[in-house]
């Protein structure tokens, strides 16, 4: 067994693990920060994105071990606790922009979606419809085609620079 | 997918990772990015006993230029910091161009250069242009340091010539700037999968003439190569002789045959592709 401590969403955890743990198994069944989705489990769709240090990441492609000492985010600490009880109230600017954009249907890829694209508004603020395209590509969607996920992008985007822009993509 | 168990070793430096792989011989592997070494590992294609985790040691992150004028890249540099790095970006931007087509963000914010490189996959991107940089690698084993040309670098299927008990200390560059052009035309079936074949050209122009062609391809065999036919054909020549030259791209290769293409067709690629990159090099 090896200790780990790491920062999950503000807070300090420390562990004693197993070195072969992954770090999505760590944080679903340690933790039980289910929000991050394993999807294939082969380093392709990306359904288990979080952040490591700011940066995004494949979960289950990092091993617990390795994210020792680190800062990790995941999609559970992404909205702001509202106190009045309303929960919408607090929402990410890109968790609302896939709610009223229909960014998602069975919602399974949403969590690794919307952390990828997190971290692509942070190195871009403004990104052309290309860019998100490119910047997601390694976020796989079974269900909506895309074209949705990239207009809520945008539309997150606009909202965060604290300004309007045509959303319109092509099909 | 649960990896097997083995012991993990967090080395401090490079000396205590040498240390630990001279003690532990062929059961242990470096860790880098462990985005080929993990994907393997849950697949159960590889099960190593110990495992020599290169994270903490941070001497092996960065670019420097080094006195003779080449740049050293750390080997623990992930591929997101080698694209960003100013220096590559001012005096060896065909890297960065190369390293933005690897995988997909995710992969680029943890696999690392050396590590691409040690793996030594004919079919990733980064060991066909460090061949065509004429870039090496520093090894540092138990009895000190030596520099690997990337000619003598890969020698079969995921097989190299570094040793069991060696670590990637740096990868060095020579700089290209000023008349030299290149371009990377990666052909894959979706967007952030490895290259059914991949040509990078690079066209050093004098006087509308090519004085240097150099032209490495990806995955045309079980190691990355040169087209060095095309690179004689173009040599002095006038520019407008590369579709003429591009011609020779598949002589010498010996391309697989696999679920995305045949031989055939992945010599027709490397034709086609060789012809788009030198002539995007030299435009
Ligand atoms: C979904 C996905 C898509 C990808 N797509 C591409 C692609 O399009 N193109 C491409 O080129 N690559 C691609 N890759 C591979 C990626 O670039 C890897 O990061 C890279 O091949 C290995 O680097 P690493 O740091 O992750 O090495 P690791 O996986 O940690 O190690 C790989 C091997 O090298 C050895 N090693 C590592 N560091 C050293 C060192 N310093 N000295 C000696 N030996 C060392 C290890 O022991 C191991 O055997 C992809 C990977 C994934 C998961
Ligand atoms: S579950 Fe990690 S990439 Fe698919
Ligand atoms: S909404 Fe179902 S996989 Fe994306």
């Amino acid at each position: 067994m090896t200790s780990v401590q790491m920062n999950v969403d503000g807070e300090t955890h420390s562990d004693e693990v197993e070195p072969r743990l992954l770090l999505v198994h760590y944080l679903r069944e340690f933790l039980g920060k289910t929000g991050t989705n394993v999807g294939c489990d082969t380093s392709n769709c990306g359904a288990c994105t979080v952040h490591l240090d700011g940066r995004s990441v494949k979960s289950c492609t990092v091993l617990a071990v390795q994210a020792d000492g680190g800062d990790i985010d995941t999609i559970e600490g992404l909205a702001e606790f509202s106190s009045n009880g309303d929960e919408e109230a607090g929402w990410h600017p890109l968790q609302r922009a896939f709610h009223t954009e229909h960014g998602l249907q069975c919602g399974y890829c949403t969590p690794g979606m919307i952390m990828a694209a997190k971290d692509l508004l942070s190195e871009n603020p403004d990104p052309t419809e290309d860019e998100v395209r490119h910047g997601l590509e390694g976020n796989l969607c079974r269900c909506t085609g895309y074209v949705n996920i990239v207009k809520a992008v945008r539309t997150a985007a606009a909202e965060m620079r604290g300004d309007k822009v045509d959303t319109e993509v092509g099909a | 997918m649960i990896p097997a168990t083995f012991d993990y070793i967090r080395a401090g430096s490079v000396e205590e990772a040498v240390a630990a792989l001279t003690e532990h011989g062929d059961e242990a592997k470096l860790l880098a990015g462990g985005h080929s070494l993990l994907p393997l590992m849950k697949l159960r294609l590889a099960s190593p006993e110990v495992l020599i985790d290169l994270g903490r040691v941070d001497a092996l992150r960065g670019v420097c230029e080094l006195d003779d004028g080449r740049l050293s890249i750390g080997a623990m540099t992930a591929h997101q910091d080698v694209i960003d790095n100013d220096l590559v970006r001012q005096h060896c931007g065909v890297l960065a161009d190369v390293t933005r087509q690897v995988g997909d963000a995710q992969v680029r914010h943890r696999g690392t250069i050396g590590g691409a490189l040690a793996h030594g996959d004919a079919a990733s991107d980064l060991p066909a242009a460090l061949l065509a940089l004429d870039g090496t690698v520093v090894v540092q084993g138990p009895s000190g340091q030596r520099e690997i040309a990337a000619a003598d670098l890969f020698v079969d299927y995921l097989a190299t010539s570094i040793s069991d008990d060696e670590v990637i200390t740096e990868v060095r560059v020579p700089k290209f700037d000023g008349s030299w052009g290149w371009n990377y035309q990666k052909f894959s079936r979706v967007a952030q999968a490895w290259a059914i074949v991949g040509s990078l050209g690079l066209v050093k122009r004098s006087n509308g003439n090519v004085e240097e062609a150099r032209v490495g391809l990806t995955h045309m065999g079980t190691v990355p190569l040169r087209a060095t036919a095309v690179e004689q054909a173009l040599a002095g020549a006038a520019i407008d002789g590369i579709a003429d030259a591009a011609e020779h791209a598949a002589e010498g290769t010996s391309a697989p045959t696999d679920l995305n293409a045949t031989s055939e067709f992945r010599e027709h690629l490397a034709r086609v592709l060789t012809k788009r990159a030198l002539t995007a090099a030299a435009g």
